[in-house]
């Protein structure tokens, strides 16, 4: 925390009562409407109709293939993204040559493009009327519709997310300690691991919590390349779509629920994260 | 600090990676997008173009998204400052939440927006008594995207306002100017920056947002329907052609958008640095 945290704890400034109490009402009052709200309906209609009704929900055979589903396309995006953001992370901040800001504006621009628009780019080169199809076809080879789709739409969306931690901190550190531990011998991956990695490790945990946060709720663009196969291509995000259109409220309430559950554990890990590596720093 | 290729190895490896990497998952993909635009006749983009549907869809779409950028400006810059500048019970716990939109899947914020302002909803009813309507309206669309872009603005603003120190508006204070006075004239100035940034990550993420958007809008054409979902619907129809113009006119928008703000804030920094 910087030095604004101390001012106010201590120190000449004395903040004006009538303001103060009247900002941290509304504040507390929009965070409870925007923000808590939402999460007390999604427990208040999960639960509402008991236990059992929420383990019915819950253990349904497509909601269990559902969630196998989203663990899958999510570990593999975030793997896929983890080891890319090192990489491109390395590449983009130890060494200097032409065509760097094109590059990290490349690694943004998922960021900049729609979920959906997305999953259209996915359907125009794999789908049935894309250039790629007659080689998949040709190949007995599924991607749109079918899983690898939902994995390479997941990971199109999270691409951003490791590496745009990691390059700030690996550029801030420069390139001293690296060059130093090559002068005495070690390889790349001996320099990676030991000397680099070590630096880089909580920005590393940090991003990869965020990166399976989003991976797990990604709905757009999985949306237009599932097809929405019930008990195939369904994520949990669309098969919570699924049971809601089908008016089982309870039921899509329920599985809601699961991923509340999860995401506010992705809050906590966050904020758990950020104070280690805090109290590490001093 | 003469970082070359040649004294630190894993150049070729690690470029090797990024670069086949992006290149299979972003620019293959945006090259079929590319090609496919390509081979739109110049009749289908004028159909899109002047199609009302379309048009109102791009409507609801841009309007909904500033509108709900424009709100999060004024409540996420007053969040950020009370987290920053003021001590309360329950202070750590609202920082934690304020990311809860970047944690929750978006479908599932819709569904709970959905329920809470229908007119049998917690927050629906008492509207409802009152003539308002919010869910399956435009005010639902902005309520869902005030939801889901409410972190862009506070994450942009909390830093900087952490680094700014109080001995300014102290300054201001002892020079005899009021409250807002200095909030105007001392601390406005030093956000604008991160405030245009929020602002814009706001408004471009809310122009594309589908997920939260699409159960609380009711989606009915020329009225809820927005730009995003156009595209799907078209994409239903198979008709590849019409989805991909729609695209391309948001993909330009939106690009459009943050260079404008790339080149404001180049202009912001230049003032600043003379």
């Amino acid at each position: 925390m910087g030095a604004g945290t101390r001012g106010a704890s201590g120190g000449a400034w004395r903040p004006n009562p009538v303001a103060r109490t009247v900002l941290i009402v509304l504040s507390l009052a929009f965070a409870f409407l925007m923000l808590v709200m939402p999460l007390l309906v999604v427990v208040s209609q999960a639960f509402g109709a008991g236990w059992e009704a929420f383990w019915r929900a819950v253990s349904d055979s497509f909601t269990v293939k559902a969630a196998k589903l989203t663990a899958i396309t999510t570990v593999t995006a975030v793997a896929a993204n983890t080891a890319f953001g090192l990489a491109a992370a390395w590449a983009l901040t130890r060494y200097r040559y032409r065509g760097q800001g094109l590059l990290t504006t490349v690694i943004d621009l998922p960021f900049a493009i729609s979920p959906i628009i997305a999953g259209l780019i996915f359907i125009l080169t794999y789908g049935r009327l894309g250039w790629a199809y007659p080689f998949l076809e040709a190949h007995g080879l599924k991607i749109v519709f079918a899983v690898p789709g939902l994995v390479m739409a997941t990971v199109f969306v999270t691409i951003p997310f490791v590496a745009r931690e990691l390059i700030p901190v690996l550029a801030a550190r420069g390139t001293d300690e690296e060059q130093a531990a090559v002068l005495m011998g070690a390889g790349f991956l001996r320099t990676f691991a030991l000397v680099t990695l070590p630096h880089v490790k909580w920005a590393l945990v940090y991003s990869v919590i965020l990166c399976a946060a989003r991976a797990m709720g990604e709905f757009g663009a999985v949306s237009v390349v599932s097809g929405h196969l019930r008990g195939k291509t369904n994520t949990l995000p669309l098969h919570i779509e699924i049971l809601y259109n089908e008016h089982h409220y309870r039921e899509a309430f329920a599985v809601s629920a699961i991923l509340v559950i999860a995401s506010v554990l992705v809050l906590a890990a966050r904020s758990v994260v950020e104070t280690v590596s805090r109290r590490e720093v001093r | 600090m003469t970082a070359s290729r040649k004294t630190i190895p894993g150049f070729g490896l690690t470029m090797g990676i990024t670069t086949s990497y992006l290149g299979f998952f972003v620019l293959l993909p945006m090259i079929s997008l590319a090609l496919r635009a390509a081979d739109l006749s110049l009749g289908e983009i004028v159909s899109v173009a002047t199609d009302a549907r379309v048009l109102s869809s791009y409507r609801v779409s841009f309007g909904c998204s500033l509108l709900a950028a424009a709100i999060n400006a004024v409540f996420g810059t007053m969040l950020a400052w009370v987290l920053v500048r003021y001590r309360f019970p329950g202070r750590r716990m609202i920082d934690g939440l304020v990311e809860l939109p970047f944690a929750l899947p978006t479908a599932v914020a819709g569904i709970a927006l959905t329920s809470l302002t229908a007119d049998k909803g917690w927050i629906g009813a008492p509207l409802a008594r009152l003539g308002i309507a919010v869910a399956y309206t435009r005010a639902g669309i902005v309520v869902a995207l005030v939801f889901v872009t409410l972190p862009f603005v506070v994450r942009s603003i909390q830093p900087v306002l952490e680094e700014l120190s109080p001995d300014y508006e102290e300054a201001g204070r002892t020079l005899g100017a009021g409250g807002f006075t200095i909030f105007r004239r001392v601390v406005l100035p030093e956000l604008r920056p991160a405030l245009l940034t929020g602002f814009s990550l706001a408004f471009a993420r809310g122009l594309g947002e589908y997920g939260s958007v699409i159960f609380i809008a009711g989606n009915r054409p020329f009225r809820t329907e927005i730009a995003p979902l156009m595209i799907v619907t078209r994409l239903e129809e198979f008709m590849y052609g019409q989805a991909t113009a729609v695209a391309l006119f948001m993909l330009l928008a939106s690009f459009a958008v943050m260079f404008l703000v790339n080149r404001l804030q180049i202009r912001a920094a230049a003032f600043a640095g003379g």
